[in-house]
């Protein structure tokens, strides 16, 4: 199969999840009035789930700018440790570089560092069309939900249990690829811990602290040796 | 109007510097020990995490006190792990959450 139909394939899951909580955000952006257009240009330029849900609540509120600068900047700093176990992935430059940066979601990252990439030596072009399937099922999901508002009839609810589904199977991936324990185990407890204390801020708590743990680990095995 | 431009132009920056920050960083140390022995493990760690945060939202306290999700998985990850076929397995736990939550099948 071609590098674009196998990321089509890869990225399926993520249209599943994509579309409806797309729409689920569309249907609230036009409830604030704005022009359902303004919901594309979102997915469009921020290409961000939790946090456009979040600026729902801020343009709602009339939020300043300055706030909502450093709302965003709170919820995604967890992106910053995506980045860094892709710096030797990305090798490709200029444009094509910071496309993937930009498009770097929670699923994007998933996909990229859990599936089998195809191995023509052309691995970020695979990436590159991963990312922008990804930013398409998001666009249109956007875009339909603003467009059409709460005249969708379809129901589709718990559809968004495609997202947690594809975490299941790419932690079985990870599993494969990694074999040792340690990782998802130290994971796990960062993970239940944040939830149970930091609910609001889970997910860069968890990670920070898991990468932190990494580091530690790292450096206590090797002044061992 | 021109404040929703406002607005969205501000969190596509500060969407953008949390990505990219980084690679501007440590772009030219991409061969270096730590960051190879992060590329490894970092995923897994995020995997788990992420699997956690997704399940995470639901209140055991109340019926159905998570049932659907709970047997919705467990179809995810044996379907997964009999046929690792990643849409059907996928596939098969969505669909049957879908019908648990929409028909009320736990309640």
């Amino acid at each position: 199969m071609s590098i674009v139909g196998t990321a089509l394939r890869a990225s399926l899951p993520v249209m599943f999840g994509y579309v409806p909580l797309g729409m689920a955000f569309g249907i609230l952006f036009q409830d604030l009035g704005y022009p359902w257009y303004f919901a594309t240009l979102m997915a469009l330029f921020v290409f961000a789930g939790a946090a456009q849900f979040m600026a729902i609540g801020l343009l709602a509120a009339h939020a300043g700018l300055l706030e909502v600068a450093v709302s965003t900047l709170a919820l995604n700093s967890r992106h910053i440790f995506f980045g860094l176990s892709l710096i030797s992935r990305y090798s490709c430059r200029g444009v094509k570089k910071l496309y993937l940066i930009f498009g770097l979601t929670d699923e994007t990252y998933s996909l990229i560092t859990s599936t089998a990439v195809p191995p023509h030596g052309r691995e970020n072009d695979y990436y590159l069309a991963i990312t922008a399937f990804n930013q398409s099922y998001w666009v249109v999901g956007c875009t339909l939900g603003a467009l059409l508002g709460r005249m969708i009839d379809f129901d589709t609810r718990g559809m968004e249990f495609a997202l947690t589904a594809l975490f299941l199977v790419l932690l079985i991936e990870q599993w494969n690829k990694v074999r040792e324990p340690f990782p998802f185990l130290l994971a796990a407890i960062c993970g239940v811990a944040a939830l149970i204390l930091f609910k609001e801020q889970m997910l860069l708590v968890s990670i920070a602290l898991s990468v932190l743990l990494l580091i530690l680990r790292r450096q206590l095995s090797e002044s061992r040796t | 109007m021109s404040y929703l431009i406002g607005v969205i132009l501000v969190m596509a920056a500060a969407t953008f510097l949390t990505r990219v920050t980084p690679f501007m960083l440590l772009e030219k140390r991409a061969d270096h020990p730590l960051l190879i022995f992060l590329g490894r493990y970092t995923p897994a760690a995020i995997m788990a995490i992420l699997v956690i945060y997704s399940l995470g939202s639901v209140n055991l306290a109340v019926p159905p006190h998570g049932g659907p999700e709970l047997i919705a998985a467990l179809l995810t990850l044996s379907a997964h792990l009999l046929w690792r076929h990643a849409l059907l397995s996928i596939f098969a736990g969505t669909a049957f959450y879908m019908y648990a939550v929409q028909s009320g099948l736990f309640l």
